[in-house]
């Protein structure tokens, strides 16, 4: 039943050395006490988007030159460089919970896992429209199968999946369950998928940003988009922390109807 | 090792006695390729160039529809929690069933495919490997498929999820299946084009057996 995952894990084998890495996710796996923690956090990183949002865009759109090639198009990238980060960092992020729920039976671990899903997907599909808008002007249309375009569509389909698998069970828990095997033979094939996809010509720029030998983006240009990638990161910490309070009370709900209903 | 071919015998004594399972795999493989001549028009010339990735989505799409019940039927009448308590590890009853899966609709569809490759007016160049790719490849759907299959059981929706979560999954087989014969027909080397599908094929059975076990677990539980 649903409800048992809320039950605290204090009890613990005194003779087993644990490492301390271990002690604090075990530390967090309480959902009273990661509440108190993330209660704290919110507030601070909150805050944080929006200095860094606002920082971010006025640097972008009103500090930073036009492309001598893009001309002003080129502020689209501000907006849609760090989606496509973050789609990626989402998807990564949501394996590594799925992981860690799966392989130590930790509460909150799966939470985050499923309230990171829908984040993922919309910054995925940000990336996905704000790209296809800066390909009109640039490329002559809306969208090529390009390898990058068409890499990040599927891992918007990988997305889309996992949202739907987690809520097709009537016990929460086991979509959960399910839906963290999904992630992880997601997060081997995501790689896979794009190495794929390259085969094809690809009509897309090279990576300029993280390279050997320094980025090839001139100052002016590269801190606009990494504080808005900072933004978008404090963003995601925000409203991660938001759903999986919104999830632990949907537990608490469930669970309470059903101490009402059995007695 | 004697019980691993007891579950692949009962479940081929399964598909033939209910026959009909498998020949309807086949004839939707069969018909969904048909369409498109009627879609897109007789032009013998752009069938021929259409004619690998039609002819590969197709069996993609038949392999898929027959997905839903690997573990489906053993899960409503309980033989599935039976299995998963024999002394055979649970992979391998996966592993078991996938390839009853591959010898019930893979090889048929392989069957199959010369009969369609005519009709969708290929290239005779390519005919070799459009079998020898699909012999690569539909092993890797099978075993894809089977997860999920397992994760799929006791869903809500299953056939829709199911095509949701694993036609994603079996895009890299797609490309480099189609990709292999496309070069066949352009006389350029396909040797790294099967060479990827076997690499595919070779973590398909290391990887999925376990994941699939792990979610038939979860689902039994």
């Amino acid at each position: 039943m649903s409800w048992i995952i809320l039950v605290p894990r204090t009890k613990k084998d005194p003779k087993v050395n644990e490492s301390s890495a271990m002690k604090r996710i075990d530390w967090l796996a309480n959902p009273a006490r990661f509440q108190r923690l993330s209660r704290r956090v919110r507030p601070v990183a909150a805050w944080l988007t929006v200095g860094l949002l606002a920082a971010g865009l006025y640097l972008g759109l009103f500090q930073s030159p036009a492309d001598y090639q893009q001309s002003e198009t080129v502020r689209i990238m501000y907006v849609h460089v760090p989606a496509a980060w973050m789609g990626l960092f989402c998807y990564v992020s949501m394996a590594v919970a799925a992981g860690v729920g799966l392989i130590w039976r930790h509460p909150v671990a799966d939470l985050a896992a499923k309230a990171t899903a829908p984040i993922g997907a919309s910054f995925t599909f940000l990336a996905l429209v704000t790209g296809s808008l800066w390909g009109k002007p640039m490329w002559g249309t809306y969208w090529v199968w390009d390898a990058r375009l068409t890499s990040m569509l599927v891992l918007l389909f990988f997305y889309l999946g996992y949202i739907a698998l987690v809520n097709a069970f009537d016990d929460p828990a086991r979509g959960t369950k399910m839906s963290s095997i999904l992630a992880l033979v997601g997060v081997i094939n995501v790689p896979i998928v794009k190495f794929s996809v390259e085969w094809w010509y690809t009509l897309h720029q090279s990576a300029s940003v993280v390279k050997a030998g320094g980025p090839s983006i001139h100052p002016s240009m590269l801190w606009p988009l990494l504080l808005m990638a900072f933004a978008y990161t404090t963003y995601y910490i925000w409203i991660l922390l938001l759903r999986i309070d919104g999830e632990i009370a949907a537990t608490k709900i469930r669970a309470a109807r059903m101490r009402q209903v059995h007695g | 090792m004697n019980s691993f071919l007891n579950i692949i015998q009962r479940d081929l004594h399964l598909a033939l006695r209910q026959g009909l399972d498998s020949l309807m795999v086949v004839m939707f493989f069969v018909i969904a390729v048909v369409l498109f001549p009627f879609g897109i028009g007789p032009e013998p010339g752009i069938l021929a160039r259409i004619a690998p990735g039609v002819i590969w989505v197709a069996a993609l799409l038949a392999s898929m529809l027959s997905l839903e019940r690997l573990f489906q039927t053993d899960y409503e009448d309980g033989s599935l929690e039976l299995l998963s308590l024999s002394p055979l590890p649970l992979e391998l009853t996966v592993l078991a069933k996938v390839i009853t899966h591959w010898l019930t609709t893979g090889v048929p569809l392989i069957i199959a495919a010369p009969l369609l490759a005519v009709l969708m007016n290929l290239d005779t160049d390519g005919f070799a490997m459009l079998l020898v790719a699909l012999i690569l490849g539909t092993p890797s759907l099978s075993l894809i498929g089977a997860v999920g299959a397992a994760l799929i059981l006791g869903a809500r929706r299953g056939g829709v999820l199911l095509s949701l979560l694993i036609l994603p999954l079996f895009i890299p087989v797609l490309i480099f299946g189609v990709s292999a014969v496309d070069a066949a027909i352009l006389g350029f080397p396909v040797k790294g084009q099967l060479l990827i599908l076997g690499a595919f094929l070779i973590g398909a059975v290391a990887v999925c057996p376990f994941a699939a076990a792990a979610a038939v677990r979860e689902a039994v539980k």
